[in-house]
């Protein structure tokens, strides 16, 4: 009798997880979890929703039973029953245990996921020896610089896999919320403080979606909060090691390749420069960084990274991003302006 | 009073209903009022599940995409859902405990145009450049980013309708601690009293935090204070921990008094006495002082760090041992009982599991390392909704036909009833369960548009499909009402049939004195007891004689229209030369009235005894 329940039990938890795992897509949902964050919150979840799904089932079976056989068949008036000190006893105590069975991992899991101790540790040369990234959030899009490093990159966060990654999180306008469902949950960007994190990306669940996850603005920050996404590049350590020193020893930008996009490197000296650089330096800047932009996957953190959207955005940003801090900021661009500057912007690259 | 109403025309009836200071007629104005801004905030609901139907839609711009959720969540909070639950205790508390009125029949009236012209204020901001556009919790950091002056509607509107809430808690509390009748013991208030007392204590300490909050954004806005500006010394933070001090308890408001009325439900048509009554009482003090030491689980994202944050949750997880103690008394309320099913019992019926549902995410949420991933998702919005309709919602909906009756002397048809009932629910779970998935499968709340491709499209279109069925139910609800008023076929006092507190003792609706003599109570269900012993009325405790009225009066409306004149000249102040004039207009008519009020002696007026006796034999109304 009691295998039996075992069994049942396990056939259930497979059946969940499987139907759970059915739901959304892998590079964005809590339920395919891709780290060691999302696991234990995955693992909670399951936790809760066993122990939920129990009260449920048996408030359930009461409330079906009476539905069917407590209905008025004739006039008689029902005893007048005050209560029963035994029932409301065993209802009390039941919950309560339930609650210390969900309690007990819960605080230990919240413990576990606010260890950030090994980020305060620095060695002889001021550094950690963990991978840290400061994360600002901006109206609408995320700035990501690596201290160790010496690098600043935007809306596209690079991590290396199976370790973990800490975070510094803070906004310079309106508080954000740094969200990567796939790899755990989130941590706000308040204004005045700085939140710190970690988070962990497994490398075979990162090479199941392609190596990229999407990240999410979670808190509501304006016209365009819905189109505040970021991506997460996850690749080994080697790989990520090998791009942040290809992109720590850039002095200068990314030489244009073709004559129109040498007009365009004209135009971006002009037009653009005062808010973004091209030069993977220079945190706290007004607008993103663009050292990387031909390696992108996205456009403005949503759109397809094509030349066509690109294109588009620069005519007009306010029609993509309301709101945003970039529209009427660069005067008029022709349409062959534009094309020269996409042709320029498109070859920043620092992979191959 | 209605046949009286009748024959007067409609000036007289319109300036009888702004003078009144009548609980009844006040529950009809919070009814009404409140059912206005329950249609507009479906409204806008309905916005919003429009445009969220397909992916990348533009049905509406990513601006007012804002205002509109901004909108819904405050309208349906403090305009539909506050103002209907005063409704009901309004019509039914005194009645429940044997008193003629409230204990401040003025005040009561004052509370009402308070949260009347706060409602108007905030909804005019549509016409007046843009609602508030920051949510209805209005974070500080975005809420003084917000251009124009749709933030200063929010927090001038909700200053002058918050008020009328405190006054109204206030009175429910002094009434219910001072005017009971003779024999009715604390122990022996029907449950929906019980809960308009702790909800009015709730209200008592929550609302000002909410006031203090408002003033501090008021100033930032309008007159450059820093209370929330980082870079002169301010904090965002304060800001939402006032909110949620204000803001937790305020669900506790919402949901308590619609335990009250399921359990006035149950009751009556299970034909039994409420199953633990005692533990009832017992739980909802419980889950009113708990309510206010759990306000920090709507911040464990915002980086408390994971001391407060265990602390609050297993704080927050303790709130559902109380609440299941509620669910099963329920359940054995009607276990051995006589189950007739009617509207209002449907509602209660469905209320169980719905409910239960709402609560078990509830824990889900309070579980601090796994809301990291729930929080600012749509598994927190299927949660609330969950609770708020599920529990709320279909309180006020079987409220509504329960109490019908009670107030208006008809019924609403049972039938039309039955299908407003069948259509919300299939709507309501179709709409709502599967954002628990949505949630999960990360897709943020508060987003005006979403890409296809990342597996929301689906899901979001049943929810849309299922808002049409809520919409659908609620046109059957209206056309149930307009056919009932046009019908106007009178019932008696106790229609139902099975009631068993003093309301049900009295004609529907009662006389405007509401009884003549004050009712001996025996113990609890205290009609149901004559009622067993073959009384068909209830014991008097008091021989007739002369009965103290209050006069009606206007002040209230004009003090509130002060108010609401001053906040115009507030807002404007800034940029148009007449602001100062006005705001001190405003406030001039505020202090004008109260003056007038406190200086002129105002006694009210008796019924004599030989009017009361006249009345029975004119037959009874």
């Amino acid at each position: 009798m009691k295998r039996l329940a075992k069994g049942r039990l396990l056939f259930m938890l497979a059946v969940t997880t499987l139907f759970l795992a059915g739901c959304g897509e892998p590079f964005i949902s809590t339920l395919q979890p891709a780290g060691e964050v999302a696991q234990t919150q995955y693992d909670l979840m399951l936790l809760s929703t066993f122990i939920m799904v129990g009260v449920i089932i048996v408030v359930t079976v009461i409330f079906l039973i009476v539905l069917f056989k407590f209905r008025r068949k004739d006039d008689k008036i029902p005893k007048q029953v005050e209560g029963s000190h035994k029932l409301e006893i065993i209802w009390t105590v039941i919950p309560i245990l339930l609650l210390l069975v969900l309690a007990v991992p819960t605080v230990a899991a919240t413990f576990d996921l606010a260890d950030v101790s090994p980020m305060e540790e620095k060695n002889e040369e001021g550094k950690t020896d963990v991978t840290v990234v400061n994360v600002k959030a901006n109206l609408y899009w995320w700035e990501f610089e690596y201290p160790n490093q010496g690098i600043v990159t935007s809306q596209e966060l690079v991590v290396p896999t199976d370790e973990k990654v800490y975070f510094n999180l803070l906004s310079t306008d309106v508080k954000h919320s740094f969200w990567i469902p796939a790899a755990g949950g989130k941590l706000d960007t308040n204004t005045e403080n700085t939140n710190k994190f970690w988070l962990e990306f497994n490398s075979e669940k990162a090479d199941e979606v392609g190596n990229i996850f999407y990240g999410k603005c979670a808190e509501l920050c304006g016209p365009s909060h819905a189109l505040m996404d970021f991506k997460v590049k996850a690749i080994s350590k080697d790989d990520f090691n090998a791009w942040a020193e290809d992109l720590a020893s850039m002095e200068e930008a990314a030489q244009p390749e073709t004559a129109s996009a040498e007009q365009g490197q004209e135009i971006f000296n002009q037009s653009c420069i005062g808010c973004h650089a091209v030069t993977p330096t220079g945190a706290n800047a007004v607008g993103p960084n663009l050292t990387t932009f031909g390696d992108r996957t996205h456009i403005a953190g949503y759109l397809e990274h094509t030349e066509e959207n690109l294109k588009a955005w620069i005519k007009d940003p306010e029609e993509f991003k309301p709101g945003n801090k970039m529209t009427d900021q660069y005067g008029n661009l022709s349409d062959e302006e534009i094309d020269a500057l996409t042709d320029y912007l498109m070859g920043l690259k620092v992979e191959d | 009073m209605s046949t009286y109403a009748q024959k007067k025309g409609v000036g007289a009836v319109l300036w009888d209903y702004l003078t009144t200071v009548d609980h009844k007629k006040i529950a009809i104005l919070y009814l009404i009022a409140g059912g206005f801004f329950f249609l507009v905030g479906g409204l806008e609901a309905m916005f919003i599940r429009i445009q969220l139907a397909v992916p990348g839609n533009d049905f509406v711009s990513a601006g007012v995409y804002n205002e509109i959720l901004t909108m819904h969540g405050t309208t349906m909070i403090f305009l539909a859902a506050m103002p209907l639950i005063f409704a009901f205790m309004n019509a039914v508390m005194p009645l429940q405990i044997g008193a003629r009125d409230v204990a401040f029949p003025f005040l009561n009236s004052l509370g009402f145009w308070l949260f009347f012209f706060g409602g108007v204020f905030l909804n005019l901001s549509w016409f007046l450049g843009g609602a508030p556009d920051a949510g209805w919790t209005s974070y500080a950091s975005l809420s003084l980013a917000s251009e124009g002056h749709g933030i200063d509607f929010y927090v001038l509107g909700l200053q002058i309708s918050g008020a009328g809430t405190l006054i109204g808690g206030i009175n429910f509390l002094v009434t219910i601690i001072n005017m009971r009748a003779p024999g009715m013991t604390y122990m022996r208030m029907p449950l929906f009293t019980w809960t308009t007392f702790v909800t009015s204590a709730l209200i008592l300490f929550a609302f000002p935090p909410l006031t203090v909050a408002l003033f501090l954004m008021l100033f930032d806005r309008l007159f450059g204070g820093n209370f929330f500006n980082p870079d002169m010394g301010g904090n965002t933070i304060i800001w939402e921990h006032l909110f949620w001090i204000f803001g937790h308890p305020e669900v506790y408001i919402l949901v308590l008094p619609a335990f009250g009325i399921f359990s006035e439900i149950f009751a009556i048509f299970s034909r039994k006495r409420l199953f633990g009554y005692s533990s009832m009482v017992f739980a909802t003090v419980l889950i009113g002082f708990l309510g206010f030491m759990v306000w920090a689980h709507h911040m464990f994202t915002t980086g408390l760090g994971p001391i407060a944050n265990a602390i609050f949750s297993v704080a927050t997880m303790a709130i559902a041992v109380p609440t299941g103690i509620k669910i099963f008394n329920w359940l054995f309320t009607m276990w051995g009982g006589s189950i007739k099913f009617t509207t209002p019992m449907l509602y209660a019926i469905a209320f169980i599991p719905t409910f239960t549902m709402g609560g078990v995410t509830g824990v889900m949420l309070a579980s601090a390392a796994q809301d990291y991933q729930f929080h600012d998702s749509y598994f927190v919005v299927a949660h609330f909704h969950y609770v708020i309709v599920g529990g709320v919602v279909f309180a006020l909906l079987g409220g509504l036909h329960l109490y019908w009756p009670k107030m208006f002397g008809t019924m609403l048809n049972e039938a039309l009833g039955k299908i407003t009932f069948w259509l919300f629910l299939i709507g309501f779970h179709l709409t709502f369960f599967i954002q628990h998935f949505l949630g999960l499968m990360g897709m943020p709340r508060r987003i005006f548009t979403f890409n296809s491709g990342q597996g929301f499209d689906m899901a979001n279109m049943v929810s849309t499909v299922g808002a049409f069925f809520m919409a659908v139910a609620t046109i059957v609800l209206l056309i149930n009402i307009v056919m009932t008023i046009a019908k106007n076929e009178k019932v008696g006092g106790d229609p139902w049939g099975d009631g068993r507190t003093l309301e049900w003792a009295l004609p529907s609706p009662p006389p405007f004195y509401n009884f003549k003599q004050l009712p001996l109570v025996r113990g609890l269900d205290a009609f149901w007891i004559e009622k067993m012993e073959g009384n068909k009325e209830m014991t008097p405790a008091e021989p007739i004689g002369d009965i103290h009225m209050p006069n009606n009066s206007f002040v209230p409306f004009v003090i509130s229209l002060g108010l609401f004149i001053a906040a115009f000249g507030a807002m404007y102040h800034n940029e148009h030369s007449w602001g100062i004039p006005v705001l001190i207009i405003g406030m001039l008519v505020v202090f004008g009235s109260m003056f007038f009020r406190s200086v002129k002696d105002d006694h009210g007026y008796h019924i004599h005894k030989e009017e009361l006796m006249d009345d029975d034999k004119g037959g009874k109304a």
